[in-house]
């Protein structure tokens, strides 16, 4: 069941099933003779594959539930947001065939499913009554309230005592404690052993699929996409069908309230990728979206800087290496090659050109800028040089606008959806009749508030914020000249900034304390802090790992310099 | 804001109050509401850890808003009071007194007075127990409104006996209204706190049905058992009973002694002064002086031309009399130094002669013993005095001239 072979003729990883159940390559139509061996390719709830390898269970019970199992719920999960992608735009492949086989993968990996029930799974009665004060209760039955805090979550735990407590009276079968059949189970597995999958994981696993086909998605743009509700994550459960009874401990894993964050989200996938024992990724080559060059071009749109930029970024990109094919893809397992961020990455390298060329210590930029505008004042080239001042008031405003409208969204986020939960059934009427109020103060409320209505989500867009050459009053600055800034020497061209000025000049140990370096507003100066922000907004990241990214193309532009200047130190002193 | 990109539950509805309360400052009803209506999910999330909850700040929150917004009506408050009600069980009474409350701002007396009824009947475990202080607010209430309702059956009365007429009817009420007033109202101010207008309205009836007795033990209780928290008012209020009831100067002077020491520049002073003024025993009279001056050091007072005949009054009788200068010039010692430019500058002496003529005569008065013929006040309002003919000026002037030698005396 090797799939991820790489096809004999074209050597691509491009595989699709003919009708007669064999696999062949998309790329060059060869078949193989290897031939799937499971027995249902549709994605829907294999409920017959579990009843295979699980042994038959009860279909309904007395609610018009049915038993049904964490990995199936997750299943679901990751199947609408395959939806959610398709309907962006990505290949069908990503749902049908790739994420599909990833988790097929994980599942058997993890022993939840394709494989031979291990041994001592049955999921045990956990009887009532556990509390950690109990002297005689059996030290191997973990306690209620050592199984809630367990959870990553960041549920109250308030919310939890009372529930421990509301329960603790009950001694029926597991579904007390939750509406899925190893909820409990599942929270006490030891995760470190078997990766246990959250709702964050779901992304990391769409994240992975969108990587393998190189899909021009980035994991900034992914997550954003979440935040604004193109993708279900907050409150997917509540598409989870009617028989699917949720409750108890189930909300520990499937309720969400806090916004994906990057950092976890793509360390994750890097877990998984080894964990699932992945070939190498195919190649990010430079034709790809996800290539620096591609995204520093994007970027460099995005942030109203002249297209001339691009050269720079380019050369800065090829003189370190990060264009290549072995330092951008992916290599599962590999532990001394750093991980790329494509997105934090062409940042860096946008905010790396503009240090060089501007240098960006609140002092020389602005003097290019008046040099550049007091050239301008006789520019007769019909494209004027490029003025950092100018771009830096509009982008500023703009800036300020959109961070602004950010900021109001937070805090008008809506965290709640319809389907109600509860942790049990004995609060289900208390959960209903607060949910019924507060549909009537909403609807209350919002009435008085006006024509103000919240309206509805925006389309997804890959760009935050765009500017029209069209526009007559001068705020586009694609088309900007650099001539400003440059001066020729020898026929080519060179910055007239001869300086340059390190973020730091030893970086940290990534392993020891997670960052290359530490970033500090106040020790850098106001413009190198705007630019930062700038990126940091583009991609909702913190402005720090954008810093991080920033010392790492310094050292790589300037390690030999640096290395050879601490030598002659050394030297001179003898 | 800035620079943070991670969001959770709590950090967000924490954004959200902040909106709320900024909208709420600057009278933005419409935003307040709309930022309102997503903060109200988190009444489906459990805060017990927090000081004040989700909850309570909707109610807060909420009530501001339909009070003040303009598309809103009481109908839509009433409607969300209910509401509120039942969201806390712990907080019952509360939302039911303040909702009383909009009710009686917004002139709906029998509404308020069957909401605090329905208040009244209440039960719920030991919540009863806890909310105790609560209750009795909510019967003191009650215990206002009917005596309220007792007042305008007074009033009917009154008018028909006028006529000549006695309405027994309407007696018998007014005399129910009384019991019931009486008993809820002598509840609540046996509990130390500020009760200024449960005790006015209980003293009132208690006056009416001839219980002088009681009424005085009230009033004492009221304004001297050092529980209480000290209150101005309750020493006005026994002041103006025993004026009533016609005693002594002696219990009103002490009365208002202590009203003296709380609250030296209120208006009763100059009762108080004028009748100190009029005592035979010294130390009172040299109290008197003391009332006067001190009730002049207040802003509030320096245009008061009753104050000032006081004091003018007072300090030309020990100049004639020449006794007890010493009274004034202990007096003057720590005013000598800012009274000058406090009230005899220049500027007011024009002013207070354009506005007032009588309290610039009396300013000069004082002024001139005080700071001599030479001062500026005195100059200023005897020469346009004189200038107008007015023959009491020219007394003034001759009366200033002869005692100029107290002045050298004081003033050394």
């Amino acid at each position: 069941r090797d799939f991820n072979e790489r096809c004999a003729q074209c050597s691509e990883v491009n595989w699709g099933l003919t009708d007669g159940g064999r696999f062949y390559c998309r790329s060059c139509h060869n078949v193989t003779e290897r031939t799937r061996e499971v027995v249902n390719t549709d994605f829907i709830t294999n409920s017959r594959v579990q009843t295979i390898s699980k042994g038959l269970r009860k279909q309904e019970k007395n609610d018009g539930g049915c038993e049904w199992y964490i990995c199936e719920g997750f299943q679901l999960v990751l199947k609408k947001q395959a939806e959610a992608l398709e309907a962006l735009g990505v290949c069908p492949q990503m749902k049908d065939e790739i994420l599909c086989n990833f988790w097929r993968c994980y599942l058997q990996k993890s022993k939840q499913a394709y494989c031979k029930r291990p041994a001592g799974e049955t999921v045990k009665t956990l009887s009532a009554c556990e509390s950690s004060t109990d002297v005689d209760s059996d030290p191997e039955r973990p306690s209620l309230l050592h199984l809630l805090s367990l959870s990553e979550s960041d549920g109250d735990l308030q919310t939890d005592c009372s529930f421990a407590s509301s329960v603790s009276k009950v001694s029926e079968s597991t579904s007390v404690y939750s509406g899925s059949v190893d909820g409990s189970l599942y929270l006490m597995k030891n995760q470190k052993e078997k990766l246990r999958m959250t709702m964050p994981m779901t992304l990391s696993f769409c994240y992975m699929a969108l990587l393998w086909l190189r899909e021009p998605i980035t994991l900034s743009e992914l997550l954003r996409f979440v935040v604004e509700g193109h993708i279900p994550y907050l409150n997917v459960f509540q598409h989870f069908p009617e028989k699917m009874k949720l409750c108890g401990l189930d909300l520990k894993i499937f309720c969400v309230e806090s916004w994906p964050v990057y950092e976890e989200v793509f360390n994750k996938m890097h877990e998984l990728a080894a964990f699932l024992d992945l070939p190498r990724f195919p190649d990010i080559t430079d034709s790809c979206f996800l290539h620096p060059d591609m995204l520093c071009m994007k970027y460099l749109m995005e942030a109203n800087l002249p297209d001339e930029l691009h050269n720079w970024t380019c050369r800065v990109v090829k003189k370190i290496g990060i264009g290549e094919v072995d330092f951008l893809t992916l290599m599962p397992g590999n532990k001394s090659t750093r991980k790329v961020k494509y997105d934090v990455l062409a940042a860096a390298v946008i905010v790396v050109v503009l240090k060089l060329l501007f240098l960006l210590d609140d002092h020389y930029e602005w003097l290019l800028s008046e040099f550049a505008e007091e050239r301008n004042k006789n520019n007769t080239e019909g494209v004027p040089y490029f003025e950092l001042k100018k771009w830096y008031e509009v982008v500023k405003h703009s800036l300020d606008v959109e961070q602004k409208k950010l900021d109001e969204e937070r805090a008008k986020y809506l965290w709640r959806c319809e389907k109600p939960l509860f942790y049990s059934v004995k609060n289900k009427s208390k959960v209903l009749k607060r949910r019924q109020m507060v549909v009537n103060l909403q609807n209350q409320f919002g009435k008085l508030s006006g024509s103000v209505q919240r309206a509805e989500k925006p389309n997804p867009s890959s760009f935050q914020l765009s500017w029209s050459e069209e526009n007559t009053d001068g705020s586009c600055f694609h088309g900007h000249s650099l001539k400003g800034v440059l001066q020729e020497k020898c026929g080519l061209l060179r910055a007239m900034n001869p300086d340059y000025w390190l973020c730091t000049v030893k970086l940290c140990n990534e392993k020891l304390c997670g960052h290359l370096a530490h970033y500090r507003e106040v020790e850098f100066p106001q413009s190198y802090h705007f630019v930062l922000g700038l990126f940091s907004f583009l991609l909702r990241i913190q402005p720090s790992y954008i810093h991080d990214e920033v010392c790492m193309i310094e050292h790589k532009l300037f390690g030999k310099k640096l290395c050879k200047k601490l030598k002659y130190n050394t030297v001179l002193r003898k | 804001s800035s620079h943070e990109y991670k969001l959770n539950f709590k950090k967000s509805k924490e954004a959200c109050l902040i909106y709320i309360q900024d909208a709420l400052l600057q009278k933005q009803w419409k935003r307040a509401a709309e930022f309102l209506t997503c903060y109200v999910e988190s009444l489906e999330k459990d805060y017990s850890r927090e000081h004040i909850g989700p909850s309570e700040m909707i109610w807060r929150i909420g009530t501001e808003i339909l009070w003040h917004h303009s598309q809103s009506n009481m109908k839509e408050f009433n409607c969300f009071m209910e509401q509120m009600k039942t969201l806390g069980v712990k907080r019952y009474l509360k939302v039911c007194l303040e909702h009383v409350f909009h009710l009686l701002c917004n002139g709906q007396i029998d509404e308020a007075y069957q909401n605090l009824s329905l208040a009244e009947s209440w039960r719920f475990g030991e919540q009863t127990a806890i909310q105790d202080k609560e209750m009795k607010l909510i019967q003191a209430y009650r215990g206002l409104l009917d005596y309220y309702s007792w007042s305008k059956q007074k009033n009917i009365l009154l008018e028909h006996g006028e006529d000549g007429f006695s309405d027994l009817a309407v007696e018998q009420e007014m005399h129910s209204y009384f019991r019931k007033a009486a008993v809820n109202l002598k509840e609540i101010i046996k509990i130390p706190g500020v009760w200024d207008i449960f005790v006015k309205c209980y003293v009132d009836l208690l006056e009416f049905y001839g219980d002088h007795n009681e009424a005085r033990q009230v009033l004492n209780e009221y304004a001297y058992n050092s529980k209480f928290p000290a209150n101005p008012n309750a020493h006005v209020y026994l002041y103006q009973f025993l004026k009533r009831q016609g005693e002594s100067k002696k219990s009103l002077i002490s009365a208002l002694k202590i009203l003296h020491d709380i609250v030296p520049s209120h208006e009763l002073m100059i009762d108080f002064n004028t009748m100190l003024q009029k005592s035979k025993k010294r130390k009172k009279r040299r109290l008197g002086l003391e009332v006067i001056f001190a009730a002049l050091d207040y802003a509030g007072w320096k245009e008061n031309a009753k104050a000032w005949s006081c004091l003018a009054r007072q300090v030309k009788q020990i100049v004639i009399s020449e006794k007890h200068l010493d009274w004034i010039k202990q007096e003057w010692n720590s005013r000598k130094d800012w009274w000058p430019a406090f009230h005899f500058s220049r500027y007011l002496a024009k002013r207070n002669w354009q506005e007032n003529k009588n309290l610039s005569y009396e300013k000069a008065l004082v002024a001139g013993i005080l700071l001599g013929k030479d001062c500026k006040y005195f100059k200023y309002v005897s020469h346009q005095g004189c200038k107008a003919q007015l023959k009491r000026f020219r007394m003034l002037k001759k009366f200033v001239n002869r005692h100029n030698p107290v002045y050298l005396r004081i003033s050394g």
